[in-house]
């Protein structure tokens, strides 16, 4: 059988999902078996490279670095799986959106709330600019499968895996369901 | 006491006349999911999980509402049941802000577990991410108006069991909000006894019991159950 070409992808997270894909402990030895990881924040690799099988995205879209990166990701992806309830939902990340626009968040965090050096970040060569509105992977690009948690227990990305790698469409029924 | 023969899901269910379908499946051990609905207040019909179809009527109905007919043919979970019900669950979620992940109730919500009944893996509505308060004015108590679902289970918890009304429904669509007195803070009512079973019949984290943080809230909905049961059926030795 090929290989599966696995990547995984973090936009606006909090890293919980991948330390989540971590704790799949040894069945990761199993999963080494039957897939190669070709991008993910867990190897060095800089560029995402063309036809992947399957794509697993933690984080909501929230700045333009993820807005595009979203759309390469989809087009070089067989399979899109928004992974965690950032990706599904937009989460913690996307509480910002009922305070406003990306301006009013920055003032309030680098003047408002600064002791020293009172400076909204503006080097868009360093840190990409903010959205002013977070939003969920699927309203900006297709999505094939939810994955939900935050973070989803390692149980629940195996369920996922073991279906994509025997080629069945995943199902996720019952409390695999459960947001939060 | 008249006796009405009807059937639910195919299954021949006998009950009083008078009883709502809900009650008449329930007893049958037929269970129609609900969110709005609680034993023991009065039925409100807003959130419209409960829907049936019955035979012979283009409308759905609310079975926490509609009575039991002589020869009913009720259908309570079809494919297009369904569909309403994981509809309305995620305009829920979409018209609030619904973060399980730092919420009180998490682990133990009912609008959670109703999004897991109906399947909802993600929501097909953009969420609105309304501008919402917080009023933890109350000395025991707060209100994340950001987790309610306008559902009046506080409402009505406070005017049938307290007799208070300290709270009620102020605004329209979803601008709705619940209110304690005038539109007061919740710390300076009148009215409010502090009893906390508008927190025991809140479904989701919004009425919360201060100093509860993620995941610990436990609504205590046995307790309410005892005070149904204490007064409709005088049974309150334990």
């Amino acid at each position: 059988m090929e290989r599966l070409r696995l990547a995984t992808l973090w936009l606006g997270g909090c890293s919980g999902c991948h330390m989540s894909f971590l704790d799949l402990d040894e069945w990761l030895i199993e999963l080494a078996q039957l897939a190669d990881i070709v991008y993910s924040p867990l190897i060095d690799v800089k560029v995402f490279p063309a036809n992947v099988d399957v794509t697993l995205v933690e984080g909501a879209v929230a700045n333009e670095d993820h807005f595009q990166l979203i759309q390469v990701v989809r087009a070089n992806s067989r399979v899109l799986v928004s992974f965690g309830d950032c990706a599904v939902t937009g989460n913690v990340t996307a509480m910002r959106n009922s305070l406003g626009g990306a301006l009013p968040i920055l003032e309030r965090s680098y003047l408002e709330l600064a002791d020293v050096h009172k400076q909204i970040p503006n080097d868009t060569s360093v840190v990409p600019r903010l959205l002013d509105r977070v939003l969920p992977v699927h309203r900006v690009v297709p999505v094939d499968f939810f994955l939900p948690g935050c973070p989803p227990p390692a149980a629940r990305i195996r369920t996922v895996l073991e279906n994509i790698v025997q080629g069945k469409p995943p199902h996720l029924e019952g409390r695999d369901l459960k947001f939060g | 006491m008249s006796v009405v023969t009807l059937t639910i899901d195919g299954k021949l269910v006998s009950a009083r006349a008078g009883d709502t379908i809900l009650t008449a499946a329930r007893e049958a051990g037929i269970d129609i999911p609900t969110l709005c609905y609680v034993d023991g207040l009065s039925a409100h019909g807003g959130c419209r999980i409960c829907l049936v179809e019955i035979a012979g009527s283009p409308r759905l109905q609310p079975a926490c509402f509609m009575k039991v007919g002589e020869g009913m043919e009720v259908q309570t979970d079809t494919e297009r049941l369904r569909g309403y019900r994981r509809t309305i669950v995620e305009l829920l979620f979409a018209e609030g802000n619904h973060v399980c992940s730092v919420c009180v109730a998490n682990g133990g919500c009912e609008l959670q577990d109703m999004a897991i009944t109906v399947g909802m893996d993600h929501d097909r509505f953009d969420y609105i991410h309304p501008k919402r308060e917080v009023d933890l004015s109350h000395e025991r108590f707060g209100i994340d108006h950001n987790r309610c679902i306008l559902c009046t289970r506080c409402i009505r918890a406070c005017d049938e069991l307290e007799g208070a009304h300290t709270w009620d429904m102020a605004g329209r669509g979803s601008h709705s909000k619940v209110i304690t007195d005038l539109n007061e803070p919740w710390g300076e009512s009148q009215t409010c006894t502090s009893c906390g079973k508008c927190f025991m019949a809140c479904p989701t984290g919004s009425i919360f019991q201060k100093g509860d943080t993620v995941a610990e809230t436990d609504h205590p909905r046995a307790k309410l159950e005892f005070l149904v049961n204490a007064r409709e059926k005088k049974q309150w030795n334990v």
